[in-house]
């Protein structure tokens, strides 16, 4: 049976942004039955029984998240909806927000009813322009239905959505930043706990959610939880500590393919899969050398590198679900965002991208970060340039193994999301890098170093 | 003289309800300003400062954490024209695509074409992968950005009224 999308069905649809049209489609229906026959924990309840897992990048489950709220607080309680998607070659959020805006607001009206909050901050990056103006436009139309505002459809629950322009900087994509962004300061994490649920914007509590999070609630609520997880991959019966991975996901695909582009898919899709029948393969004729499999942060898969006890399947085989990179090495299945790299590129030149990304986006809190950013890059200038050294290749790695939460030496995950393409591309392509340092050979792109900033 | 006209001053006051604390509406502030002055001058910092009851430091260091808004002694050119550095749109030609159009202003990023017209700048990935290697106008993405097409684009933005 063919798998019909869901998050993305509307999106193709002539005026698939406007109020008329997704109420035509049955939208904001569930919104107004769950206020007049539910009660906010019955929200809380079925989201957390359907398994949902943020798919920000970290995969926490959402409705467990929502339960670390204090009991009986008395308010205010935040949303901040977490549209700041700047990790490299992500953009499904982009497109629920330009295309269904009013599916990611049906969700943050039945979250923010679900943990009791009167006042969602929508903080949404600044090169989405066209996303933010879609989003205004959908709210304001919310507005005047009377879908938003003081004692919405007569139930008597209040909820103000205000949308907050950011300004270009990566590190406020993590919940911590974000808020600190919010509250008009530099953006720099903060040590955790207390965590937002406790503490958060403004100290109070706060939820931060992802986009692509908020259009799975509207579903789950519309569908049931059964239609959720009859998609996706059940829990590892072997690990205790899976949640498993079900419903839906958009899958961005980039890079060196013929057709990059966002496909909804049940969880648990192989990158083969993607590329192969959904991005219409490797472009020019050429074969995958290598995939980023969900974001920058998460490393690199080596195509030809056959997988252990898996007869004829590679690293190319393995499924993208919260389990799946975490099995060749990588950090996760981040933002189920893939990066296609072809047999004719050279890995030193990825890298060296890699670098340049983190180094520039470090917010310059913590040092081992700052410094150690900034000091991969130098290497993998160097490298690029045909100067490479004899030990950079284990400096690289030594320093990639010292900046991050993991190694306790930082506040946020960023330098762990720097370290681990760095440490993966090494190890998996270290002939290739060996044979950049031996022939001295020298990138066409190799340049003088351009200086990086510091945010 | 005041360095911001009253409509604008209204205009940042208008976020004011939005909040709990005067202090989240820095950010918004320094976008109405940066978006109509094109920079954020120092006066421009006291006055935002003034309204949101802050130190004027207190604007500045947020401000410069962004490395977003022009500060002092330093303007946006009519358009902004970012081309994605991203290793998505690498892959796919974007940074040919920066050099080319540096060699087409006569510029390098970061600065403003002699006629004041454009500003080039780099962006780290833009999120719009599926039309690698993009670019940014102001806000708005250009997809499938060929040298060509950049071209054309840099041409209609240099006659832009």
């Amino acid at each position: 049976m063919a798998f019909e999308p869901t998050l993305l069905a509307r999106t193709s649809k002539p005026n698939s942004g406007k109020l008329d049209g997704y109420r035509a489609d049955g939208g904001y229906a569930v919104f107004e039955k769950t206020l007049k026959d539910k009660q906010p924990l019955d929200v809380t309840t079925q989201v957390k029984d359907s398994g949902l897992r943020g798919r920000g990048g970290a995969g926490f489950p959402t409705g467990l998240k929502w339960t670390f709220l204090p009991k009986d607080h008395p308010g205010p309680i935040y949303l901040c909806i977490n549209a700041d998607e700047s990790e490299p070659c992500t953009y499904n959020n982009r497109i629920l927000m330009e295309k269904d805006p009013h599916q990611v607001l049906e969700g943050i009206m039945l979250s923010s009813y679900a943990i009791r909050s009167q006042c969602a901050y929508y903080y949404i990056r600044y090169e989405y322009g066209d996303a933010y103006r879609s989003t205004q436009a959908a709210i304001d139309e919310c507005y005047a239905a009377g879908l938003l505002g003081k004692n919405i459809l007569g139930s008597g629950f209040n909820l103000d959505i205000y949308m907050h322009r950011g300004a270009g900087a990566y590190i406020c994509g993590e919940e911590t930043g974000l808020i600190e962004s919010l509250e008009g300061k530099r953006a720099w994490p903060r040590i955790k706990p207390p965590f937002p649920a406790i503490e958060g914007a403004f100290r109070k509590p706060t939820i931060v959610n992802n986009v692509e999070t908020m259009a799975c609630v509207t579903q789950i609520l519309r569908r049931g939880n059964d239609w959720f997880k009859s998609l996706g991959v059940p829990p590892d019966p072997k690990n205790p500590r899976d949640a498993g991975s079900y419903g839906p996901k958009l899958y961005t695909i980039a890079g060196h393919v013929n057709d990059p582009k966002c496909v909804e898919l049940p969880m648990g899709v192989t990158i083969r899969e993607l590329v192969e029948k959904h991005g219409g393969g490797v472009w020019k004729g050429r074969k995958a050398k290598s995939v980023n499999p969900g974001g920058l942060s998460m490393g690199f898969a080596d195509c030809n590198l056959p997988l252990k006890g898996e007869d004829g399947k590679t690293e190319y085989d393995i499924p993208l679900d919260f389990n799946g990179p975490g099995k060749i090495g990588c950090l996760g299945l981040g933002t189920a965002a893939i990066t296609v790299i072809d047999d004719q590129t050279s890995m030193v030149d990825v890298l060296h991208n890699v670098c340049q990304f983190f180094s520039h986006e470090s917010c310059g809190q913590c040092t081992p970060c700052r410094e150690g950013t900034g000091w991969m890059l130098k290497i993998t200038d160097r490298l690029r340039r045909g100067q490479g050294r004899r030990e950079d290749l284990d400096v690289l790695v030594d320093v990639a193994d010292r900046i991050g939460i993991m190694p306790g030496t930082t506040i946020c995950g960023l330098a762990d999301g720097a370290g681990w393409p760095v440490k993966t591309a090494i190890r998996k392509f270290r002939r290739e890098f060996e044979d950049a340092i031996q022939s001295g050979s020298k990138s066409t792109y190799a340049k003088s170093l351009q200086l990086a900033g510091a945010h | 003289m005041s360095a911001l006209t009253e409509d604008l001053k209204n205009r940042i006051k208008a976020y004011l309800p939005r909040y709990p604390r005067k202090q989240a509406v820095v950010l918004p502030a320094l976008h109405l300003v940066h978006d109509e002055m094109r920079t954020v001058s120092n006066e421009a910092i006291v006055e935002i400062a003034e309204i949101l009851e802050l130190h004027p430091s207190e604007v500045h260091d947020t401000m410069t954490f962004y490395e977003f808004f022009k500060t002092d002694g330093d303007k946006l050119g009519q358009t902004r024209f970012w081309v994605c550095r991203g290793l998505a749109c690498m892959l796919r030609g974007g940074y040919e695509l920066l050099e080319h159009c540096e060699h087409k202003l006569g510029v390098k990023c970061g600065e403003t074409t002699t006629d004041g017209r454009i500003t080039l700048e780099f962006a780290e990935c833009i999120g719009a992968c599926d039309g690698a290697p993009a670019c940014l106008r102001d806000d708005v993405h250009v997809m499938n950005v060929t040298t060509d097409k950049a071209d054309a684009l840099l041409q209609q933005l240099q006659l832009l009224n």
